[in-house]
């Protein structure tokens, strides 16, 4: 008797232990829009305006021409979407149109037979490939076959810096990675926090040492790491991981930085409202300074230029970083009818001349088309929109952010250990061997 | 040994031992299955998205021997016994306090209640928004003590953490206390006063060992709430920094869905399980003996 109600009882403490168990596994079951329910394809893209507009712009005039080709979309928030995207997937409930950033990702669905290959469907279909960016299709492209169609604008990473406090201080943008070094002096003279940077989202920090190591030990040196030699302990490698503990060991970055967040685009607000000198980001987020920043984009006060060289390093300083373009690939699990739309939404829907031209003129972008920089004549970003297009097109190498580029596993270890060479935690030499450990996972 | 005899098991050996089936199907759905899933999981290597091989005890070596496991299980014994220290003594004063009758504690409740009914969630994006180093409360008001690198430096950042499980549970604690309270017969204290003991006398020798069962109920919630704390800490801190906040439930979501180890997480929520079983039982011996009423001894 004593035995039963005992257990009886450690039953009910079980319970009472066990919900986030349940929450784990019970969100493997979420309701995405499933697969075999509904004719219309799916489509889930993200929120935040403009783009969030253009997106659904795009679906909505593809749906009011093809009455028998309905695309339904649901719409998330950028870090929800890569929760829940692979939840979905691993679940098979994973909408038609998979939005992605192509790499590590995109190959682990490869892999696990989640998405189509694409490669004869653009054979047939050559036009749909020849109109777009040859770069792009890298990072799409798994084990030689296209996975991710390239769509949407192409996003390298850019120095910006506030030409007001340069003025101020008398300073000239840097031209080597000394002379950034000089200007970190010179800021924290002067008062103000030489370099913003959101920390806390760890991958604004990864920016930093991709062009670091592209700078120092040119783009063979990740390229070797990815193909996976454990060359994160190699000479170049330990001088880039030592020059940013320096950088950060001078107070080169803002105070407070390892709390700062880019989601809430706080780092970008330190650079418009005069509190930091420079940032290095993608260029989504010129948009964003455009719309928030009061006048400080329209004045001319934003100031922009690829990363400094390093002097003696190998790579060439017009080498850039970022992403090449977004994805989109055909979840293998959606119906044929559903396939069907979706391909030839892709084909005829998207990224069209108008999706292209609002890219342009409301976000700021450089949409992945060839010759589009015909269009940027005589509008207001075209200084702007001309230095994307340039750096992107005439870069001898455009390699992919590191976390995409990795697989999920391995770019969380990394991400980690960025966080802590960050924060002074851990030495480069340590961060190296840490890496070494997990390249292949 | 004696175990109480719960009212679930006083009916299931009844006649109306059939009313606990829809519980009960609820729970082995929600509870049972899933830990049994978990469980077998933990055996497996698997990226949450292709096939999944039995990998044997991979993952569990893997887990046991990260450095991050001690780590982990460290960090949220801390938050447990610092969130325990900084709510109990502060619940039951407010309990004290808000027991009374005047009308003015009345409304002083509302306000304390407030921070229940806020998620996690929200109350941690407001928390990090008044705590930035740039933008925040500190340099707004300009006041150099809180313009401090609240959530960047690993000491502060759970100081924070604490502080603000604290600020949004000791409303709820205080109202269980407040409950208890109101529970104690008044006679005790007018006896109290006829043999002369002053308020704080009568607090330590009648209202706190008439709370004991409370402060039992009270802790037992609020220590299997904090081995749980997930939300509030992902949204302020991400475990970081330099995983100075990272908890073990923490550590199991970025394990399973960021970093893709299904099998790694699993076994960590095995283990979590397993702490939270731990634990639970221990309150429960804590509490479960000298079941006879408070009233007379004590």
């Amino acid at each position: 008797m004593d035995h039963n109600r005992a257990s009886r009882r450690s039953f009910l403490a079980l319970a009472g232990a066990t919900p986030l168990v349940a929450t784990v596994l019970a969100s493997c079951g979420d309701s995405g829009p499933a697969g075999a329910s509904s004719d219309a394809a799916t489509d889930w893209i993200l929120t935040g305006q403009p783009k969030e507009g253009i997106r659904q712009g795009a679906v909505d005039d593809w749906n009011k021409a093809h009455e028998d080709q309905q695309i339904k979309t649901s719409s998330f928030q950028n870090d929800a979407y890569k929760a829940k995207i692979k939840t979905a997937i691993g679940a098979g409930q994973a909408p038609t149109i998979i939005f992605g950033w192509g790499g590590g990702t995109l190959r682990s669905y490869a892999q696990g037979g989640q998405v189509d290959d694409l490669t004869s469907w653009l054979q047939t279909n050559s036009g749909v490939k020849d109109r777009l960016f040859d770069a792009a299709f890298a990072a799409g492209t798994v084990d030689g076959k296209i996975y991710g169609l390239p769509t949407e604008t192409v996003q390298p990473l850019v120095l910006f810096y506030n030409k007001k406090l340069f003025k101020q201080v008398g300073a000239e943008p840097p031209k080597t990675w000394d002379d950034l070094m000089g200007l970190v002096t010179t800021f924290n003279a002067a008062g103000i926090a030489p370099i913003s940077l959101g920390g806390q989202s760890r991958w604004t920090n990864m920016m930093w040492l991709e062009l670091l190591f592209d700078r120092i030990g040119g783009p063979e040196l990740f390229e070797s790491i990815y193909n996976g030699q454990p060359n994160w302990t190699d000479p170049s490698a330990i001088d880039a991981l030592t020059k940013v503990q320096d950088l950060v060991k001078a107070d080169g970055f803002i105070k407070g930085f390892a709390s700062i967040t880019a989601d809430s685009n706080a780092d970008q607000a330190l650079l418009y409202t005069d509190k930091a000198a420079m940032m290095l980001h993608g260029t989504w987020t010129y948009g964003g300074m455009k719309t928030d920043g009061g006048d400080f984009v329209s004045s001319g006060n934003l100031g922009y230029m690829n990363f400094p060289e390093v002097t003696g390093g190998k790579g060439d300083p017009m080498n850039t970083f970022g992403n090449p373009a977004q994805y989109v690939s055909i979840s293998s699990k959606a119906t044929q009818k559903q396939k069907d739309i979706a391909l030839a939404y892709f084909k005829d829907g998207l990224l069209q001349d108008k999706e292209a031209e609002a890219y342009i003129n409301e976000a700021g972008e450089v949409p992945i088309v060839k010759g589009i920089d015909s269009k940027f004549t005589g509008l207001e970003d075209e200084e702007w929109l001309k230095f994307t297009y340039d750096l992107a097109t005439n870069a001898p190498s455009f390699a992919q952010s590191w976390d995409q580029a990795l697989s999920p596993t391995e770019a969380e270890t990394l991400l980690d250990n960025i966080e802590k060479l960050f924060g002074l935690a851990i030495t480069p030499q340590e961060f190296a061997s840490n890496m070494n450990a997990a390249i292949g996972k | 040994m004696p175990v109480k005899a719960t009212p679930a098991a006083h009916t299931s050996t009844g006649r109306l031992g059939w009313l606990v089936l829809p519980a009960l199907l609820i729970f082995v759905a929600f509870a049972v299955i899933p830990l049994i899933g978990v469980f077998v999981l933990s055996f497996t290597s698997w990226d949450g998205i292709g096939a999944i091989s039995f990998t044997g005890l991979t993952s569990w070596k893997a887990v046991l021997t990260d450095p991050g496991l001690p780590h982990a299980l460290w960090v949220t014994f801390l938050v447990i016994v610092l969130s325990w220290i900084a709510q109990t003594p502060l619940s039951i004063l407010l309990g004290v306090f808000i027991s009374g009758s005047q009308r003015y504690r009345a409304v002083l409740a509302v306000l304390f209640f407030l921070p229940l009914l806020l998620s996690a969630a929200a109350v941690s994006i407001a928390y990090k928004a008044l705590l930035d180093p740039n933008f925040g409360l500190g340099p707004g008001l300009n006041l150099g003590f809180l313009t401090q690198d609240w959530l960047g430096r690993g000491t502060l950042a759970m100081g924070v953490v604490i502080f603000i499980i604290a600020w949004q549970w000791i409303p709820f604690h205080s109202l269980i206390y407040q409950g208890a309270i109101r529970q104690i017969p008044v006679s005790m204290y007018e006896a109290a006063q006829i043999d002369g003991a002053g308020r704080v006398r009568q607090f330590f020798s009648i209202t706190l060992p008439q709370l004991k069962n409370t402060m039992i109920t009270s802790s037992t919630l609020m220590i299997v709430g904090s081995l749980t704390t997930f939300d509030l800490i992902f949204v302020l801190t991400q475990g970081g920094p330099n995983d100075a906040t990272r908890v073990l439930a923490l550590d199991m979501y970025l394990t399973g869905f960021r970093a893709n180890q299904m099998g790694l997480a699993s076994a960590i929520a095995v283990i979590l399980v397993v702490v939270g079983l731990v634990l639970a039982q221990l309150l429960q011996r804590l509490g479960g003996k000298e079941r006879n009423s408070q009233l007379e001894g004590a």
